[in-house]
């Protein structure tokens, strides 16, 4: 076996490498801008109850999670159960952005899959999604006693982000 | 129901093809006939079953089965018909699955139109594509199953991603597809090649209308997605340097070289492991381009949705085949015997010059593609590699090629005196002089880069000219002919179209009211209103532009923006008036405070010779292809008699 003819074989095996590197980096990680600033304010109504209004500076004090979904969103239906199951054994509130949507389409879907929200602030037009640089629905935002954004997760968030990642943060923010 | 059937026949598919990528290869290897025969109906019972589990998700598509989690995520009810059909590859599901469709597709072409070659060569070469497919159909089966059940069912689809809702992007993907996987037909020649160390003139000639086929997909799949891309996103460009753009313009590099490579080697006989590592490199280039786009490693417009184990799989999948293939490379390669030797100067040595220079073109695309993904997995690092980089790499590494492209039809086989080139060279040189000192002027401007443009097109367009009307005035010559001057005539209707709009384009990005004026490139533009119409899923606001020159209004163009009721993102519907030597473009930007909008309006010079050129270089294949010699009944090995036939051919003046 002649070594010149190797050489298209060594280059593959030197471009694998680079490839199998590359698969567990990320090149969309790129920080977020708004993480460690303060999370933008809004004030919107109440999806169930229209009468209602909701703002970001009521739960100042706590640590809370705040999920950007929709009725539209086939990917919010695979999140669905894990956000259910972690509504049930939470300590901290869980509030929704119900983003571009109608409100009976959205309260359709709470009531027929459950609902793991203690309120949805509903967001009609999408204007507060903007202002949370919302580009992919879900996504979720959490944020610390004192109003600031400490970690955001874009897509579906699996038990495994919330073992791995989610959990450990919340008892880290509300031990300080 | 449906869709269960769909998947039943996606399994069954594997299966067959297990036995598809086995057995005949055993039987060719170990002389047992009852095996080398089972090649041509497992081809054509996985066709078969491939075509009923596409037509199943076809099916799940029109009738809007939004209980199947594909088509709810990519389809709707509103959706006009023809685009649920172009739906069905809107994703990376049903993308893949047409993959496999078409491997299927021209898998049985093979079966059915290779009754003249040597059965066993066909074993081979069929098992080998039933061995790809094989690994596809796991791929697909494991991480991307098409036909998953979304339980309860959505009342209503996602719907498509609006920018695939043109229809351009329907054909766009089964064109480019049908290019990509065109491919592994030439490397399954070759791998069979290989196998059986007969790599021979006929071999040779066996592989050249599937190579030749597989390239005009592919050179008419990459046009129509920059024509898309010119006329859709409204950013006036044709061409990117998106890492998925270069996913699929690297193997349109090798498979260029590999067509006259193959050239060489069914006339000459020579360069034969170099046609066979071009033959899998294209098919490797494929399948990398394959894995970039789905695995997420690279950030690009166009990325699927992405899933970790899919890119592991991918890149199993191609460490498995290219591995493979290369090893099998470094194993046989060194027995095979050299061809004929050639001197210094002739038309073998040309050749071979043109195709490094196109391998060196396809290695730096490659590696500015890669870069980004390199520097970080050294932890150097984000950076990512833009135009300039790849149109200060791309001018050197071209100009020498199309330089030796209008010389090398004159040369001979063997030897060929350089004096006698030069004497029959001295007409098109001095009208590309000429051409590239005044056009330039006569355009508004001489650069180097604009003069060297036209000079290069007008050599290689004028030497074409030349060459056929001397050929034309003895006889008619044959099909072939044709197709190099038609091919060659493309790239320099194609190098005219890019020299012009990137020398001389105008833009205009202004703020508009109606009643308000733009001027450009002696186009007047005077916007009347905008108002909002209605579509069927989505609603638009439509602009009234009146074009005028020196006074005469010549038409209205209305460019829209859609809002589309699925998506979060505007649309751009750029308006153009196509012309022989100019578009005019307007697109509608964001709108301002009251009735003032952004608007773009470009002056685009010869643009449209950019797929003109790409167009008549595809037409430049189907002529390849209609020649008569591919359909003449091969006899057994009959490498003596091209040679023979060569040797004459060079040794008259």
């Amino acid at each position: 076996m002649k070594a010149k003819f190797l050489i298209p074989l060594g280059l593959f095996v030197v471009l694998v490498g680079f490839l199998a590197v590359g698969l567990g980096l990320d090149p969309r990680e790129v920080p977020s801008p708004l993480v460690n600033k303060p999370a933008p304010l809004f004030k919107l109504t109440q999806l169930e109850q229209p009468e209602l209004a909701f703002a970001p500076e009521e739960l100042k004090g706590k640590v809370w999670l705040f999920n950007v979904w929709a009725s539209w969103c086939v990917a919010c239906r695979q999140e669905h159960p894990v956000l259910m199951e972690f509504s049930r054994s939470k300590n901290i509130p869980v509030i929704g952005l119900d983003y571009k949507d109608q409100r009976k389409d959205a309260m359709g879907v709470l009531r027929r899959a459950g609902n793991p929200y203690d309120l949805t602030a509903f967001d009609g037009d999408g204007r507060v999604g903007i202002d949370y640089g919302v580009y992919g629905v879900p996504e979720s935002y959490l944020i610390d006693k004192a109003g600031v954004i400490r970690y955001k997760h874009i897509g579906p968030i699996t038990a495994e982000d919330l073992q791995k990642k989610i959990i450990p943060l919340i008892n880290e923010l509300n031990k300080s | 129901m449906t869709p269960e059937l769909g998947h039943f026949a996606l399994i069954l598919a594997l299966c067959v093809s297990l036995v598809q990528g086995t057995l005949p290869l055993l039987g060719a290897q170990y002389a047992r006939r009852e095996w080398i025969v089972l090649a041509r109906p497992a081809a054509q019972a996985t066709f078969l079953l491939m075509l009923a589990s596409f037509g199943a998700l076809a099916w799940s598509f029109y009738a809007n089965d939004f209980s199947v989690q594909y088509v709810a995520e990519h389809s709707n009810s509103q959706l006009p018909t023809v685009y649920r059909f172009g739906a069905v590859w809107g994703g990376h599901e049903g993308s893949l699955l047409l993959w496999v469709f078409m491997l299927s597709g021209w898998s049985v072409a093979v079966a059915f139109f290779s009754r003249t070659l040597d059965e066993t060569m066909v074993a081979r070469v069929i098992a080998v594509l039933g061995l790809v497919m094989t690994g596809l159909l796991l791929f697909i089966l494991f991480t991307s199953n098409p036909f998953n059940r979304l339980i309860p069912a959505a009342e209503n689809g996602r719907d498509l991603n609006p920018l695939l809702q043109d229809p351009g992007l329907v054909f766009h993907p089964p064109m480019l597809y049908m290019g990509y996987v065109g491919f592994a037909v030439a490397f399954a020649f070759a791998i069979a090649a290989l196998l059986s160390g007969r790599l021979d003139a006929a071999w040779a000639r066996w592989s050249r209308p599937w190579t030749t086929g597989a390239w005009i997909f592919l050179t008419l799949g990459i046009a129509l997605g920059s024509w898309w891309a010119y006329y859709e996103l409204g950013w006036g460009g044709w061409w990117f340097w998106d890492p998925v753009e270069n996913a699929s313009f690297m193997p349109w590099l090798l498979g260029t070289a590999l067509l006259h490579s193959l050239a060489v080697t069914e006339k000459r006989g020579s360069f034969k492991s170099w046609t066979v590592l071009l033959a899998i490199g294209a098919f490797s280039l494929s399948l990398l381009g394959t894995f970039l786009v789905r695995s997420g490693v690279l950030t690009s417009v166009h990325a699927f949705a992405t899933d970790p184990r899919r890119g592991i799989f991918i890149l199993i999948l191609l460490v498995l085949v290219v591995g493979a293939s290369l090893t099998l490379f470094a194993w046989r390669a060194p027995k095979v015997a050299l061809g004929g030797a050639f001197g210094l100067i002739s038309r073998e040595s040309m050749l071979l010059t043109g195709n490094v220079l196109l391998v060196v073109a396809c290695a730096s695309v490659l590696l500015g593609t890669l870069y980004p993904l390199i520097i970080d997995a050294l932890k150097l690092g984000k950076i990512s590699v833009g135009p300039p980089y790849f149109n200060a790499v791309f001018v050197p590494v071209m100009t020498p090629v199309l330089f030796l492209l209008a010389a090398v039809p004159l040369a001979r086989w063997k030897h060929t005196d350089i004096k006698e080139i030069a004497l029959r060279m001295w007409i098109p040189g001095a009208l590309a002089l000429i051409a590239g000192a005044l056009v330039p002027i006569a355009m508004g401007g001489w650069t180097v880069l604009t003069g060297l443009g036209v000079a290069l097109s007008i050599w290689v367009a004028a030497s074409g000219v030349i060459q056929v009307v001397r050929r034309v005035r003895s006889s008619m010559p044959p099909a072939s002919f044709w197709a190099m001057h038609l091919g060659h005539f493309g790239v320099a209707v194609f190098v005219f179209g890019v020299t012009m709009v990137g020398g001389y384009q105008e833009e205009q990005d202004v703020r508009m009211e109606p009643g308000d004026t733009v001027s450009v490139g002696g186009y007047q533009f005077k916007m009347i209103e905008v108002k909002d119409v209605p579509g069927p899923n989505y609603s638009a606001a439509q602009g009234a532009f009146e074009v005028s020159r020196n006074g005469k209004v010549s038409q209205v163009l209305q460019p829209e923006k859609r809002n589309y009721f699925s998506s979060t993102m505007p649309m751009t519907e750029a308006a153009i008036d196509a012309g022989f030597t100019r578009d005019v473009y307007v697109s509608l930007g964001e709108p301002l405070e009251g009735k003032a909008w952004a608007v773009r309006v470009y002056y685009k010079p010869f643009v449209d010779w950019i797929w003109g050129g790409c167009l008549l270089m595809a037409l430049g294949g189907v002529f390849a292809i209609t020649d008569r010699r591919y359909r003449l009944r091969v006899k057994a090995a009959s490498t003596v008699p091209t040679e023979v036939a060569a040797g004459l051919k060079g040794a008259t003046p």
